[in-house]
């Protein structure tokens, strides 16, 4: 199972797509290492330096809606994975960036708009969050103080995690 | 129980359910493209797995960048094309033959009412024009899908929309399914299938269903889906007659997968397209539509016509209609790519490709081409271009570039004076 956790990068935008994440020039490679210089190079999102310390020692994103929508690439998943970034949360996601997330042992993260807002309370204050997996809690950290919540996946993305992936899974049982 | 058709396809394919929820359900088309298809055979080759469940289940094409244009695209071509003749899958489609994965694999008649469909490529949801459900995967599911022939769902909700009224001239399939997009916005279908019902769908061809299921995804849904009808039967009728006595027996089996009365939607939207205006998109997402009349007089630097959402004959002809014996301006470039190889000789034998030359559109072989930015047709950072395409994400043609979303008509009108134009006021109009 992968490691969950870490400094977050507050992505303060909803709709974000996986042009954005990882433009369309850099699918033609074929290897995920490959990907890692450009993450989210095309993000629109105004004062956001892909560059900076910030994005460089993320290790969990928090976003708003409809997170990852666009195309099926799962280059998106794969450059997040190369820079250490393996959980996303926001208060929706595109079903094809959810399930690839899954799919690859990573975790995507439903909260509610609400617990979201309260999260970006946390946003100029290098926070970070930490994961009991088995609890299905995360805790955020910071300047301002910290906060436990409780999150809900279901028994199939579990699963998946804990296996590291789909193609694991799918091959033992079918 | 009253089904919609989704459910139908569900419950018919329903392999396992591993957990509550999740639906693993057999697949009957894996269609594979050279983009997201060699990292999955790589994995596969690297697990000592390097199998498939069934090659004639399995389509290949080399679409987005072909020719290839570099080192790095020619490897990705050459691990599909190794792979496909490794494990003898017949549907190959190779430079020369290959065109756009979802303009092709229809026209071939890969694809029948009932069938699951999964693809590593958010458009497959173009197929449900046939009743089918067509579903976009990743590379992890595309890599499953190759081995076992199944893939893991959640069972989606259906919205139903209505498209009544009379088309207004000038007025297409592209205008509508903007339209309802700016209705549901880019998440408002997440995790449903949309069905299109209503007298304009039923009158529509294969080639308008499919511009309108295309764009299912640009609203988040997983499948867009028709029910499949005597258009239907017409349409795949070269590739079904063996199997069925006549088209009244092919439409009559085709009818078991119709959404029953009274069976369940989580919205109903009513759209009534008769005072509906062309639509163009403004900004970086593809639910931001305006009609076409507050956007007139916007210069574009790039005109694109092609793609799996308007790339087919229908249409070329609707555009080429608009160019005939016209010049487009000195200040624009016009690129159009034909979807397919058939697309590109019915074209020429109908004069069409004369047409877009004699205007000064350059007419490339059939790829997904500008649409992505990937290969040809790049735009220059301020540049903007009206496209036939189906996203105008920041960057997506090009970094720092501009696309606005629109029928062929308006694109054909667009290139002749170089600012937006409304088709309707300029010169001769057409029906849908
Ligand atoms: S034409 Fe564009 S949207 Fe369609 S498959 Fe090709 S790249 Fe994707």
């Amino acid at each position: 199972m992968k490691h969950f956790g870490g400094k977050v990068l507050f992505l303060d935008r909803s709709d974000i797509n996986t042009d954005e994440i990882i433009p369309a020039k850099y699918l033609t490679e074929i290897s995920k290492e490959a990907l890692k210089p450009h993450m989210l190079e095309d993000l629109k999102l105004d004062g956001f330096d892909p560059d900076s310390s910030e994005v460089r020692e993320a290790r969990v994103i928090v976003s708003r809606g409809n997170f990852g929508c666009g195309s099926s690439r799962e280059h998106a998943p794969w450059v997040f994975e190369v820079n250490d970034i393996n959980v996303v949360i926001a208060s929706s996601f595109a079903r094809i960036f959810r399930q690839n997330m899954f799919n690859c042992g990573m975790l995507a993260i439903e909260l509610s708009e609400s617990d979201i807002s309260s999260l970006f309370d946390h946003k100029a204050a290098e926070a970070s969050i930490a994961f009991d997996f088995g609890g299905s809690r995360l805790t955020i950290s910071s300047a301002k103080g910290s906060r436990t919540y409780d999150y809900r996946i279901s028994e199939f993305d579990r699963a998946l995690v804990e296996a590291g992936g789909w193609v694991g899974f799918a091959d033992a049982k079918y | 129980m009253k089904l919609t058709l989704s459910e139908k396809i569900f419950r018919s394919h329903l392999k396992d359910e591993p957990f509550p929820g999740t639906k693993v359900l057999d697949i009957d088309v894996v269609m594979c493209h050279e983009i997201t298809t060699p990292v999955a055979i790589n994995d596969l080759v690297a697990r000592g797995m390097d199998r498939v469940f069934n090659p004639d289940k399995i389509k290949v094409v080399i679409d987005h960048v072909t020719p290839a244009k570099d080192t790095k695209t020619a490897l990705q071509g050459k691990i599909v094309r190794d792979w496909a003749r490794r494990h003898q899958i017949k549907d190959f489609f190779d430079i020369g033959r290959n065109g756009v994965c979802h303009a092709i694999f229809p026209e071939k008649g890969f694809i029948r009412p009932g069938y699951t469909v999964i693809m590593g490529d958010s458009h497959t949801c173009t197929h449900g024009a046939f009743g089918a459900f067509a579903a976009g995967v990743g590379t992890t599911d595309l890599e499953v899908g190759i081995l076992k022939g199944v893939c893991a769902f959640r069972e989606p909700k259906t919205i139903r929309v209505n498209i009544n009224g009379t088309v207004p001239a000038g007025v297409y399939a592209k205008d509508i399914i903007l339209r309802i997009i700016k209705e549901l916005t880019v998440k408002g279908a997440t995790d449903c299938v949309i069905e299109f019902h209503g007298d304009v769908v039923k009158k529509m061809s294969m080639e308008s269903r499919m511009t309108l299921c295309n764009m299912a995804i640009e609203a988040g849904g997983t499948s867009g889906v028709c029910m499949p009808d005597r258009v239907t039967v017409n349409y795949l009728w070269p590739f079904i007659s063996s199997e069925y006595a006549d088209k009244k027996a092919a439409l009559a089996d085709f009818k078991k997968w119709w959404s029953d009365k009274g069976c369940s939607y989580v919205r109903v939207i009513d759209i009534d397209v008769s005072f509906l205006e062309p639509q163009v998109t403004y900004g970086f997402k593809p639910d931001e539509v305006k009609n076409v009349t507050e956007l007139a007089g916007t210069p574009v630097d790039q005109v694109y016509i092609g793609s799996c959402t308007n790339g087919r004959l229908e249409d070329l002809k609707v555009a080429a209609a608009y160019l005939k014996g016209k010049t487009i301006a000195p200040s624009v470039r016009g690129v159009v790519s034909p979807a397919t190889p058939k697309v590109f000789s019915e074209a020429d034998r109908l004069g069409l490709i004369k047409i877009f030359m004699d205007a000064g559109f350059c007419v490339t072989n059939p790829t997904c081409g500008a649409c992505l930015g990937m290969s040809n047709g790049v735009i220059a950072p301020g540049e903007v271009c009206a496209s036939t395409t189906n996203r105008n994400f920041n960057g997506r043609m090009g970094k720092g570039g501009m696309v606005h979303l629109m029928s062929p008509a308006v694109a054909a009108v667009t290139a002749i004076t170089g600012v937006i134009t409304d088709p309707r006021t300029y010169g001769k109009g057409g029906a849908a």
